[in-house]
């Protein structure tokens, strides 16, 4: 049949199973949104109130569904807003497409209004991207764009589409497609090889990233740590991947992970990272990163390998397939070490709270993960609130640790619990975020509350950039530079009740189960918010200096030196 | 730290230099050289790119260049026919030009346009030959060249 190009656009989101997309009109999508008034039957449109917002919303949703994301802007500023949420999905290798109108094809290049080169400007912070001059094209690269944002390693990928190309008609005939993307094929000699590792190590640690939720791993990875009996560890990104009330889990590696995962690192001679690229953040001093160990390296990706850690075996393949290969080559083994490690008491340091200020983070977030059973699907904004998003609940299965890993976005959390509510609206969401973060992009407020979508929103409030003071009380001499924000002044309650909002405070520890429970239930048909006031000084520890040895964690600041 | 010669079969697509070029800034890979042009088949470019970097980092430009979705085959040519072009335009005076085609002669280069004190030429050869030929001819006074960067394709 004979289609205008904005009707294409919407049937192929539909052919990909996009029924819910993100976005914000504006001059060049005009005939977009024309179509998506006519099909509003068929797909879900959500106006938020900024474009970065709707592509954390994308992201979000992505994160949480494991389907790929689908975001909507017009050309120029609509297009550049998008860019901090397109590296965002970069960084963390999540699936998004994002759809920029620009201008027509006889106005682009001219500097015309609104036109900017977003396809130029998008090349580092995305997997690919098109801009489509010919409307015989249209179809096919966004059939193509769906098909590389959700194969290989996950990204997000743009297509500029011009004004004209959406008015012009064409010829459309739908394609349904066929999932299967093609998987590397598996080495077995390799597989035999590390099995034969395995089979010989005494200490072996499991390590798991991101990838094992990318690539639905989790039923692997369990089983593999079992086989293997090792002690499971998980990154910043691997949260969930691994059901953190398993006797085998030992907390999070990294700059801020457990004294027990950081002693296992040290002690183990099989390092066994999977679907991970061994950030910076994790690894602190590669020259000395498992140093007694052998490091196995398995991921989708051949570059990561010796990329920032050296590996001395690195297996490239979808994890879930190395891991089920794997599976089937090793026999149960038995350590004597992983029963240690698992029973040592490292002496993980306790959070308190002051006189003024008795709430803790950690009170607040342990409290929410018994009221919950640790099945809600938490996202956070970047700082301290996510480091304690990530120490504090306990994971039990995947896609619910919701954060900008790589990219560390502020201003992420709130956009992206909305896209998970939307996607999973029969969980619990809550955006755990910090007083910095949320006066970054609180106009998404506004989103959750005209579409009413049931999120908690917890403020945790200390009135300063917490992660950053922390790091000038410790390498600055105590110069609060800019981070001291106690002239703002908010007033939570009545902010979050101008957007219809209804909001709590949390000021002391009696409140924090009876206001949690309130706004679990009112999260039922309503968002809400929770405003929990905390003392400036609590820092995120254990915590690794960045670039130094992961031995030896400071779990003490001494506020007085 | 030494030179590789990659050879790599990309779709010229539009932006596809912009996408090669970006890389190779934003992981911190230097280019000494960078040749394209198309091939036998079509929609198809094959750029011959000479880069500096160690094994390790070796490694890493071939495996980030896999990834993007307008290239096809990455290779680290090794025996290879490499070439590049100059036209190199030199001399002062008509004494000079008399020197030049000397030169010229020697090396089998071209003189592609004569005026009346300097000469423009023209040579294809291993870079290593041009280089010498170069260094011969900066006596006289170079004034204006331009090298092709190195094509090359392997031996059988």
């Amino acid at each position: 049949m004979i289609l205008s190009g904005s009707d294409i656009i919407v049937e192929c989101l539909l052919e990909q199973g996009a029924d819910t997309v993100f976005g914000y009109p504006g001059g060049a999508v005009l005939n977009i949104y024309d179509s998506l008034y006519k099909y509003s039957d068929k797909i879900r449109h959500i106006i938020t109130s900024h474009e970065q917002g709707a592509c954390h919303a994308a992201d979000g949703f992505a994160r949480a569904t494991g389907k790929t994301g689908v975001v909507i802007a017009t050309s120029g500023p609509g297009a550049t807003n998008l860019t901090t949420g397109l590296a965002t999905a970069y960084m963390d290798s999540i699936p998004l497409v994002a759809i920029t109108g620009n201008v027509s094809c006889n106005l682009l290049g001219l500097d015309s209004f609104q036109e900017v080169d977003i396809t130029g400007v998008t090349i580092p912070i995305t997997k690919h991207n098109f801009i489509v001059k010919d409307i015989a094209d249209l179809a096919d690269t966004l059939r193509l764009a769906f098909e590389i944002a959700g194969s290989g390693r996950k990204g997000p990928v743009l297509v500029d589409i011009p004004k004209d190309i959406t008015a012009a008609k064409c010829e459309y005939k739908r394609d349904d497609i066929s999932k299967a993307g093609e998987q590397p094929a598996l080495n077995g000699e390799l597989l035999d090889k590390v099995a034969e590792l395995i089979a010989r190590s005494e200490k072996p640690y499991i390590y798991a990233g991101g990838g094992v939720i990318s690539s639905n791993a989790e039923d692997e990875l369990k089983r593999f740590a079992e086989l293997c009996d090792a002690p499971v560890s998980c990154s910043l990104m691997g949260q969930g991947a691994y059901d953190q009330t398993d006797r085998r889990y030992i907390g999070m590696l990294g700059m801020h992970g457990t004294v027990k995962a950081a002693a296992a690192l040290n002690d183990c001679d099989l390092f066994i990272g999977i679907g991970t690229r061994f950030s910076d953040r994790v690894i602190g001093d590669p020259t000395v990163f498992g140093k007694n160990a052998k490091i196995i390296h398995i991921d989708i990706d051949p570059a990561e390998f010796n990329k920032n850690v050296e590996a001395y075996t690195a297996v490239q393949g979808d994890v879930k397939s190395v891991l089920g290969e794997l599976c089937k080559r090793i026999a149960q083994k038995l350590n004597v070490w992983t029963d240690k490690m698992i029973l040592m008491n490292f002496g993980e340091p306790v959070q308190r709270g002051t006189e003024e200020f008795p709430v803790t983070p950690q009170a607040v977030i342990e409290k929410l993960d018994e009221l919950t059973d640790g099945r809600a699907v938490i996202s956070t904004e970047v700082g301290q609130n996510q480091m304690w998003a990530a120490q504090y609940y306990k994971y039990r299965q995947p896609r619910s640790f919701i954060s900008s890993g790589g990219l560390g976005t502020m201003g992420f959390g709130l956009g992206a619990s909305l896209g998970a509510k939307v996607g999973c609206p029969d969980k619990t969401v809550v955006n755990i975020a910090g007083d910095g973060s949320f006066a970054m992009n609180l106009n998404e407020l506004i989103t959750a509350s005209a579409h009413n979508i049931p999120i908690i929103e917890i403020v945790i409030n200390n009135n300063v950039l917490g992660m950053v003071r922390q790091w000038q009380r410790l390498f600055y001499e105590k110069h609060f530079s800019q981070t001291t924000l106690d002239n703002r002044h908010i007033d939570y309650v009545k902010l979050g009740e101008s957007f219809g909002i209804q909001t709590f405070v949390i000021a002391k520890t009696e409140d924090i189960e009876p206001v949690l429970k309130k706004a679990l239930d009112i999260s039922k048909t309503a968002p809400c918010m929770i405003e929990v006031k905390i003392d400036r000084d609590i820092n995120v520890l254990p915590m690794i200096p960045a670039g130094k040895p992961v031995v030896d964690p400071i779990t003490e600041i001494d506020l007085e030196a | 730290m030494r030179e590789y010669v990659l050879s790599v079969k990309v779709n010229n697509n539009i932006g596809v230099l912009a996408r090669i070029g970006g890389l190779f800034s934003r992981r911190c890979f230097s280019i000494k050289s960078l040749n394209s042009a198309e091939t036998e088949e079509e929609n198809i470019s094959r750029l011959t790119i000479v880069v500096a970097a160690d094994i390790r980092s070796l490694e890493q430009i071939k495996n980030q260049l896999m990834k993007l979705y307008d290239v096809h085959e990455v290779r680290i040519l090794d025996d290879a026919v490499t070439r590049e072009h100059i036209l190199i335009r030199a001399g002062k005076t008509s004494e000079d030009r008399h020197k030049i085609i000397e030169i010229a002669n020697l090396y089998r280069a071209k003189p592609v346009d004569v005026g009346a004190d300097s000469i423009m030429l023209e040579l294809t050869g291993e870079p290593v030959k041009i280089d010498s030929f170069i260094d011969l001819l900066k006596p006289f006074g170079i004034i204006k060249m331009v090298r092709s960067g190195i094509t090359a394709l392997e031996r059988d």
